[in-house]
């Protein structure tokens, strides 16, 4: 009889095929999962000319006036101050990222989401902003107006 | 009590559960020497839930407009990582299942499971199968290259020579008078929303149907099996064939894997609406057979223009090849004899003219 032979064989073999058909399966499941995993993954998009832009011509800007300029991948805030100043800071708000803009009414960079203030010098003074925007330098190269990124920054 | 009793008491108290996946318990299949052929259906509904996975991933990078498809189906397969793969068996898969679709179709055919009371099961696969081939049609054309532009441009071309609406169906599919980017917008359109919408419908009408009726037992079996009782066989669907299923769609998708990491589907070149069609043009395997017939028929056929006769006659066919359940039970096993002629010749004849397609210069 088959059955009285050895009662401890029978499951440790149920174990062994339990464990490699549950291992084969779960390998599968690994195997099919990871591509569909990494495929969702975007590429990075490399981040061409970040360092140093052009943003505008000298004479394009009047005092007090400001103008938005492609930094890299992202928006940047260029403004001429009315004591004939050059400034140049990231336009995304720290707070919810929408892109921020200059008030020559106030003398102040104001976000129209959800109304922070910043300074001229990108001091978050007002609203829900929580950090400062990114300052650039600034340089008068010829008649063109060249932005960079702070060293170090 | 366990988790999954729990669960099952919960949802039982509220809409009774028990009574709702009755069926599916009760349900049992047929063994018998040709119990394989049932798995075919099952086959070609796991295909198509791989394609509507992998189409929802190639979305997510796919652009469709003329200027950068070809560059966004290129960008999927050299630069997403894995993209090339999810392409691939996208294209695999689209084949292999308009493949299983037509053995499923030819195997209710010879095993005459679309007898009484299964004829609406018999039209609503049919629809299926145009619905798939529609798939193919305009999914071919999103890559927007070389090859699916000629394509297409053929194809719609046929479809303008039919009788009196050729021409409005025409304009309809390309979106205008030639094959442009509006045709690519069109096609990505009818892809990823109308065709997707009225599948998921009809495969839904299609598993009630079976459901409702049950497995069809071959008459051969059926004859034995009522003179003799005792030897009829079932399995429990739940379960037994559930997990024999599952088995199959396992190797498919071994299969599957494997085509596609092999053999890579190509891309082409971008396809440019003002050079010359290259040699070798030909349409997908599965439109092969009309295409190479629609070739060999003169282009006067005594006051026909040979296009639009090939284009009836295909017509006529198809359609009394839809209605093929109906003439079955005519004149005391006539109709009987026509179906199974009928099916012998339409299987020669695809398989003939394929081969033939591919061979011809």
């Amino acid at each position: 009889m088959q059955t009285g032979e050895s009662p401890q064989v029978k499951p440790k073999r149920r174990r062994l095929v339990g464990f490699l058909l549950g291992g084969g399966l779960f390998a599968s499941i690994v195997a099919f999962f990871y591509p569909i995993l990494r495929y969702l993954v975007p590429p990075a998009v490399p981040d061409l000319g970040g360092d140093e832009v052009v943003a505008c011509k000298t004479g394009e800007l009047k005092p007090n006036g400001s103008k938005i300029f492609r930094f890299g991948s992202r928006p940047a805030l260029l403004l001429l101050t009315a004591e004939g100043e050059y400034r140049a800071l990231a336009a995304t708000c720290t707070h919810l990222s929408c892109t921020v803009q200059y008030r020559s009414d106030l003398h102040e960079i104001w976000c129209a989401c959800h109304n922070g203030l910043y300074d001229l010098s990108g001091r978050n003074i007002s609203g829900p902003p929580p950090r400062p925007l990114e300052n650039y330098q600034v340089h008068v190269r010829g008649d063109e107006v060249v932005v960079s990124r702070k060293r170090g920054a | 009590m366990s988790l999954t009793a729990r669960v099952r008491n919960w949802l039982d108290e509220r809409f009774g559960w028990k009574e709702l996946t009755e069926p599916l318990r009760e349900k049992t299949v047929p063994v018998h020497r040709l119990s394989h052929w049932y798995f075919l259906g099952g086959i070609t509904l796991f295909l198509f839930g791989i394609q509507v996975g992998t189409g929802i991933l190639l979305l997510l990078y796919y652009r469709a407009s003329a200027n950068e498809a070809f560059e966004s189906v290129q960008y999927i397969m050299t630069r997403v990582q894995f993209g090339w793969l999810v392409r691939s068996i996208h294209s695999w898969a689209a084949n292999l299942m308009i493949f299983t679709a037509f053995a499923h179709m030819f195997s209710v055919v010879f095993l005459r499971a679309y007898r009484k009371p299964r004829e609406l099961t018999w039209l609503s696969g049919m629809l299926l199968l145009f619905l798939a081939m529609g798939f193919g049609f305009s999914g071919y054309l999103l890559p927007w290259n070389t090859l699916a532009f000629f394509a297409t441009k053929v194809g719609t071309e046929i479809a303008g020579q039919v009788p009196v609406i050729g021409h409005s169906l025409m304009v309809f599919l390309r979106g205008g008078e030639e094959v442009t980017g509006a045709t690519l917008t069109r096609f990505f359109g009818f892809h990823v929303a109308v065709l997707p919408l009225l599948t998921t419908l009809l495969v839904v009408i299609h598993l009630a149907l079976v459901q409702y009726f049950g497995m069809s037992v071959p008459p051969g079996v059926e004859t034995r099996w009522k003179a003799s009782p005792a030897e009829a066989r079932t399995m429990k669907f739940f379960p037994t064939f559930f997990l024999r299923e599952l088995m199959a769609w396992y190797i498919a998708l071994g299969v599957l894997g494997a085509l596609a990491a092999l053999s890579p589907w190509g891309l082409g070149t971008k396809a440019d609406p003002f050079a010359s069609a290259p040699a070798g043009i030909k349409p997908e395997w599965y439109f092969l057979f009309m295409f190479q017939t629609l070739k060999l028929i003169p282009a006067k056929v005594w006051f026909f223009d040979g296009e639009v006769l090939g284009i009836l006659v295909f017509g006529v066919a198809g359609l009394v090849w839809f209605l093929l359940p109906f003439f079955d039970p005519l004149g005391r096993g006539r109709g009987r004899r026509m179906v199974l002629g009928a099916g012998i010749f339409a299987l020669t004849y695809i398989l003939a003219m394929t081969v033939y397609g591919y061979v011809a210069k």
